[in-house]
Order: structure tokens, then C-alpha cells, then sequence
């Protein structure tokens, strides 16, 4: 029986136990259910939480087990020269019998006469039944295969039986656990509580798992190129070479890329933070509620624009123009037109995400300049301060805090930044102080190195393994930073 | 007592004590709408000079909304309105040609919770002296902060320690810093919203001792919701109930022999 198929009856079974214990408590009292615990759903639903979970616990624990001890036995049943591969050649071996082993089940008896009479071979009876197999079919593997058919059937039905006994020995042992003093409501919250935690954990778990597959793709990198070369590194030239040429190991160096990036966050910087502050204090001390209910939210919405939109405008729109007015403007000037703001440049993108992150700004200040007491603004107002003294004295002065926090998110987001980036800085990795010409940022060395048909061994690959940590860990410590900065700010009103 | 014609007010307030007293702020038909609401019908109300006015009523009477109406205050809460007139010095306050930012440095205010500004105890008190231009030099600004300190009797618990913030005093000295911040910028009038309320007995008693000796020199009208209070402080009492003045007149002449029912009622505890 497929696994699917096994977990719908053990829900089954569960549903079918929430109404039956449902219906035993009502039954134990004479439908008197003020003399239960716990209200009888609750019952319900300790008959079904014993009937799903133990089983759903058993079928995944087996799933999890039962592929690596079944590949183990086919291995050891293979000829001694197959094991004695190595584990990259063995794993290949493997697949492909695993391959054989799904086609197999397919065929017809028709096929397997002709296969024995030997008038087609393996592969190509497989290849009828849209099963390809990597290479030649060698002697050993349909019986290896069959070997491997025969042990997952018998998983299957061993795990089903197990499966189906644990959840009807759940089921019976809640259904008659169940008695009017029983604490059920208690037992369940607990269930619940649990399945809280699990969810919270997968969540911390995954990033974890981020963090050491990167580290361990980046150790790789670092057995090739030396650490001080990346980092210090001021030339970036990683060298697309043919697979094996040794000869060309490339340069990686970050500086140019890391100058590009942080550059192009300055812009945007520069661009969103007198913005969006400004545009936080209108909302929060001028607008009226009524015109702030319609363009908050107005504002929000540049915030919901996917970054590959804001790519396309600074793509079209901005790069063009900024160009075409820096011609005019030298034609004007010197009489001689020339473009000297290019289309793809660090004005061109760092004003697009500027743009991007005026929302972040003015939202995340918006609500930290609200939340400055109501009696501030009295204080100052009754002594007879104008609103914007009020504003630049005492309101400002008091959000600070927060709205450096704000602000350092925001920089985490604008050095995290891809599409922007990827569509408007251009891709050439060289280190200038003029915002008129193309940088480019580690995002878009990530997307580059790691785009087309690549063998994860070469440093020209790994490398943006090494970028992703050194990105991951500079947002981290800005995060670290704006939220600590936050946190102490928050204390002073509570 | 909304019912009575302007007249009759005049002549209960002549028959009673301090008849001889100048009148600083008179409020005739004063009415405050929140929205659609209203929170004050029609009242009328003269604050006298150089006395203490006391405010008292239970929660919501509008007793608070009256004080905040006579510096504008309302004007800051969205859909609030005035209708009447508020005089101060026989001024319209509500005149389009007042600047309301001058009005409240002449009508200063001490809020319910001491609401000290977190910067430090000097620059809390300069605060409102420097945006009104009243100070020039540092020597000058030295000055402001100590007579203000002095007068509001906290100089000599801060003196060592003006560069310290504000809001690391305690309850009693920063509602005290609060006082002192409001005398800092020379007002005639100062307006206290239960500024007891979150106190405890002894910051409360030094505070109304500084009451009765601000008393020589500013109006003061002050909201409370302590009976004891409004009879230690204030000369005169209003006694306001669900959005009208219910009566007005002098504190001892409120607490021993009230006219109306409901200030009996309500200063002998049976309600509020």
C-alpha cells in the first residue's frame, strides 16, 4: 500500500476516533457533560491526536530509515569489483539500479520474453516504458534491481501493517483511557503546544542548515583561493575556464564588490532616508487621521512592488533619461554632447532603490515617531511650541534611537539588494569614485557566477558561496545592531 | 446653572466672596464637540487673578476638556471644536488673530502624568525660554533655570545634578520640573490637570504647597478629583457634572453649604 494511501486511512481512523470519543465521553456521563473535565470535543480530540500522531511518527521515522537499509543490502548483494568503487562511481551504480528497479515493475510479460529471447536489450525495453538509464545496462543489475523490488515491496508491507497496528492500538488505548475525571483539555493544549514549538523550531532549524551548508560550500572555496587574497583582494576576475584547466585559477578579489555594494546602498541611502523621514513626520505629526487612512497605506503599496519591477524602471525609464540629460547637459555646457551619466550606472540603481526603500523608511519611522508618548507633545505644545519645534525638540530627539534602528534594517536591505541591482549597476567589477559610471555589487557576482551549467567544484562556482556568507554576515551584525539599538530604545517609555 | 442668563451669573458671582477680585480668563457659553459629540454644554465661568481654581466633578464631566480649552489645547485632538467665547485679559482667545503659540506661553500647562522631556533637567527648563527668544547668553539662561528651580522648590535637591536627564528624578520632582519648565516661560496663567493624580502623599503635599505659594504671583486653575485638595488649595470651585458647570463659587462656602443637590452629593461621596 503507497504511503499515501496509509496516512489517508490512519486520518481516517482519526476522525472516525474524534467522534467516537466524543460520543463515549457524552455516553460515561448519560449526557450530562457538565460532569466531564473538559468539554467533549476535547475528548474527541485525545482519541484522534493518539490515533494520528504515534502512527504519523512511525511512518516517518521508517521512510526516513528505510531507503539507506535497503541500499545497503542491494550493495552488499552486488559483485565485490562494484563495491570496491569509489563512492562517487558506487552512488552512480546505485542510481541506475534504482533506475532498472523502477522500469522493471513496468513491463509486460511480452517484454520480458523478448528480453530473455535477448531481442532487445535491457535499456532499450526500459526506454519503451519512458524509463532512461544512464549508460549501459551491465549484467549484474536487473537482478540487483529485482533484489531492490523485492525488499521496498516488503518495506511497504511491513510498514503499512505497523503503521495501521500502532494507530488502532493509539486509538483503542485513548478510547478507553477516557473517563469523566480524565484531563483532556490539558493533555491536548499540551499536543498543541508542542506542534507550536515544532513549527517555531523548523523555522530556526532552517537557517542553521543555511548557514552550515554555505559555510561548508565556502571551506571549499577557501582550500583553493586563500582567505586574504578574497578579502583583500582589489582585483575580481574569476576567469570562466575551460573545466580542468588548472592553469587558470582567476582572481577573486571582493573589495571591487564590496565598494560597489556598499556604494550603491550609500546612494540609495541618500535618497530614501531625507524621503521617508520626511514623509514619516507629515504622517505622523501633520496628516489628519482621515488623509492618513488613504495615503499610508498608498504607501505601503510601493513597498509590496516585487524589486524585479523597480529593475524594469530603472532598466527603461531612469537609466535612459539619466543619460540622455547628462548629453543635453553637456551639450549645453561644452557645446560638446556627451553622455557622461551612463544608462547602467551607481546613480542609476542607487536612486532606483532608493526609491524602493522610501516605504521601509517612512513606515518603520512612521511608527516609531508614533509611538513617542502623546504627553511629549503636550509638554512642548503647552509651553507654547510650534509644531515643528515640537517636532525637531523634542519628538525627534526622542525617536532617534528607534529610527537609527529603522534605518540600519533598511541599510541591510539595500545591501542585500539583487534585481535593482542585477538590472541597473552593470556588471563590471572595477573600483571608481564616480557614481556616473557602472559598479557592480556582490548580489550581482552571486546571480552571474551561479547562472548557466555549472559543476560545483571549481572556485569560479564556490566562490559565491564565500560572497552569500560575507554578504549573510554583514546584514546579520546590521540586524544585530538595529535591533539591540531598538530594544534599548523601547525601554525608556515602558 | 446653564439654564441662568448671563446676568444672573455675574450677580452670583458679586454676592459671593472676592467679589472684588479682577476677573483673568471669563468663559460664556463655552461648548466643546468631539466629532459629533458634545463633551461641554454652555458654560460660563470667570477665573479670577492671582486665585486658585479648582476644578472638580467625577470621570468624563468635562472638566478637563474645559481646562484644555483655555489654552487651545483642544485645538491639537482631530474633530474637536469650540463654540463660545474665552476671554483672557478682556482678549478673545479664540480670535483668528491670536497666535495660539504666544497664547500658550502666556497660559502654561502641568499635564496629569509628569511628562518631563528626555533631555536634561537645564535643558528642560530652558526649553521653553529659548524657543520664545526670552534668553540670549548662557549667564542668562543660568539664571532662568535657578529662579524657575527655586520657585518650583526643587533647586536645591537638583543643583549638582542639571545635567542629569530629566526623567531619572522621581515621580513628585518631575512633576515639580514640570511646574518649574512652566514658570520658566513667565506665563499668567497655569492651567494643572490633576497634576497629584499620580503622586504620593508627601510628593503630593510638597506640590500643593507649591500651589498655594504660586498663588502669589500666576492664576491658576487646576483640575482634581480629590475633595481634600480643591478645599486645601483653591479659593474658588466648579463643580461640573456629565458636560455642564453645575455651580461655582467660593471653595468654603462649596464644601459647607452647596447649592446644588449634585455638588452635595458628589462632595460628600454619594456619587462619582
Amino acid at each position: 500500500m503507497s504511503t499515501a494511501t496509509t496516512l489517508l486511512i490512519i486520518i481516517c481512523l482519526g476522525v472516525i476516533g474524534y467522534v467516537a470519543g466524543r460520543i463515549r465521553a457524552g455516553q460515561l456521563v448519560q449526557g450530562a457533560y457538565s460532569a466531564l473535565h473538559s468539554r467533549p470535543g476535547y475528548y474527541g480530540a485525545f482519541v484522534l491526536v493518539w490515533t494520528i500522531l504515534p502512527s504519523a511518527i512511525v511512518l516517518a521515522i521508517w521512510l526516513a530509515v528505510s531507503p539507506a537499509i535497503i541500499n545497503n543490502q542491494v550493495f552488499h548483494s552486488l559483485p565485490q569489483s562494484i563495491q570496491d568503487m569509489s563512492a562517487a562511481d558506487r552512488s552512480l551504480e546505485l542510481s541506475k539500479i534504482n533506475a532498472i528497479a523502477g522500469g522493471l515493475s513496468d513491463l509486460t510479460d511480452e517484454d520480458r520474453q523478448k528480453l530473455e529471447s535477448g531481442s532487445i536489450t535491457m535499456r532499450e525495453a526500459l526506454a519503451d516504458k519512458g524509463v532512461a538509464i544512464a549508460g549501459e545496462v551491465d549484467e549484474y543489475m536487473p537482478a540487483a534491481a529485482e533484489v531492490y523490488n523485492g525488499l521496498s515491496s516488503a518495506s511497504a508491507l511491513y510498514r503499512t501493517i505497523l503503521v495501521l497496528l500502532v494507530a488502532v492500538a493509539g486509538f483503542v488505548y485513548a478510547y478507553y483511557m477516557i473517563s469523566p475525571k480524565m484531563r483532556a483539555r490539558n493533555k491536548v493544549e499540551r499536543v498543541i503546544l508542542g506542534i507550536l514549538i515544532v513549527a517555531s523550531s523548523i523555522a530556526i532549524l532552517t537557517t542553521v542548515g543555511i548557514v552550515w551548508s554555505m559555510l561548508s560550500e565556502t571551506g571549499r572555496f577557501f582550500a583553493s583561493v586563500p582567505p586574504h587574497e578574497f578579502f583583500f583582494g582589489t582585483v575580481w576576475d574569476p576567469r570562466f575556464a575551460a573545466a580542468g584547466a588548472e592553469d587558470s585559477a582567476g582572481q577573486f578579489g571582493l573589495i571591487p564588490l564590496l565598494a560597489g555594494t556598499l556604494y550603491i546602498a550609500f546612494v540609495a541611502m541618500a535618497v530614501a532616508v531625507p524621503i521617508g523621514l520626511f514623509a514619516a513626520i507629515y504622517m505622523a505629526e501633520y496628516a489628519s487621521n482621515h488623509l492618513r487612512a488613504i495615503v499610508k497605506p498608498l504607501l505601503e503599496v510601493l513597498a509590496g512592488i516585487p524589486t524585479i519591477v523597480y529593475g524594469f524602471f530603472a532598466l527603461v525609464t531612469v537609466g535612459p533619461f539619466l543619460r540622455d540629460l547628462s548629453t543635453q547637459i553637456s551639450g549645453i555646457v561644452t557645446g560638446n554632447a556627451f553622455a557622461f551619466i551612463q544608462a547602467q550606472s551607481v546613480l542609476t540603481a542607487g536612486f532606483v532603490m532608493g526609491i524602493m526603500l522610501i516605504p521601509f523608511v517612512s513606515s518603520l519611522s512612521d511608527d516609531i515617531i508614533t509611538a513617542v508618548p502623546r504627553a511629549m507633545r503636550d509638554g512642548s505644545l503647552g509651553l507654547g511650541a510650534t509644531r515643528s519645534e515640537t517636532v525637531k525638540r523634542v519628538i525627534f530627539p526622542a525617536a532617534l534611537p528607534g529610527i537609527v534602528g529603522a534605518l540600519l534594517l533598511t541599510a541591510s536591505r539595500a545591501i542585500g539588494e539583487t534585481m535593482i541591482v542585477v538590472l541597473a549597476a552593470g556588471v563590471a567589477a572595477r573600483l571608481t569614485i564616480n557614481p556616473f559610471e557602472p559598479m557592480t555589487t556582490v548580489t550581482v557576482k552571486i546571480v552571474n557566477q551561479l547562472t548557466g551549467d555549472l559543476e560545483f567544484t571549481s572556485p569560479q562556482t564556490l566562490v559565491a558561496f564565500a560572497l552569500g556568507i560575507t554578504l549573510f554576515f554583514i546584514t546579520l551584525i546590521l540586524n544585530f545592531y538595529a535591533l539591540y539599538i531598538v530594544r534599548k530604545y523601547r525601554e525608556q517609555y515602558e | 446653572m446653564n439654564m441662568m442668563s448671563e446676568a444672573a451669573v455675574e450677580q452670583a458671582v458679586n454676592t459671593k466672596a472676592g467679589a472684588t477680585v479682577p476677573v483673568k480668563m471669563k468663559a460664556r457659553k463655552v461648548g466643546v464637540f468631539y466629532g459629533d459629540k458634545q463633551a461641554l454644554f454652555d458654560v460660563d465661568l470667570d477665573v479670577r487673578e492671582k486665585h486658585v481654581t479648582a476644578l472638580i466633578g467625577p470621570s468624563g464631566c468635562g472638566k478637563s476638556t474645559f481646562l484644555r480649552c483655555l489654552n487651545r489645547m483642544n485645538d491639537t485632538i482631530d474633530g474637536c471644536r469650540v463654540t463660545g467665547d474665552i476671554t483672557m485679559d478682556s482678549a478673545n482667545i479664540y480670535d483668528p488673530s491670536v497666535d495660539v503659540v504666544e497664547l500658550r506661553a502666556s497660559v502654561g500647562m502641568v499635564f496629569q502624568k509628569p511628562n518631563p522631556f528626555p533631555k536634561t533637567i537645564y535643558e528642560n527648563i530652558v526649553y521653553g525660554p529659548k524657543i520664545h527668544g526670552l534668553v540670549s547668553s548662557k549667564a542668562e539662561m543660568d539664571e532662568v533655570v535657578e529662579t524657575s528651580l527655586r520657585k518650583a522648590g526643587l533647586f536645591e535637591e537638583v543643583k549638582d545634578r542639571l545635567q542629569e536627564s530629566g526623567t531619572g528624578l522621581s515621580g513628585g520632582q518631575q512633576q515639580r520640573l514640570c511646574i518649574a519648565r512652566a514658570i520658566a516661560v513667565s506665563p499668567e496663567v497655569i492651567l494643572m490637570d490633576e497634576p497629584c493624580s499620580a503622586l504620593d502623599p508627601i510628593a503630593t503635599a510638597k506640590v500643593e504647597e507649591l500651589i498655594d505659594e504660586l498663588r502669589e504671583n500666576y492664576t491658576i486653575v487646576i483640575v482634581t478629583h480629590s475633595m481634600q485638595q480643591a478645599a486645601r488649595v483653591s479659593q474658588r470651585t466648579a463643580m461640573f457634572h456629565l458636560g455642564n458647570l453645575v455651580e461655582e463659587g467660593a471653595t468654603d462656602h462649596m464644601f459647607t453649604n452647596p447649592d446644588d443637590q449634585r455638588t452635595q452629593d458628589y462632595i460628600t461621596g454619594r456619587f462619582g
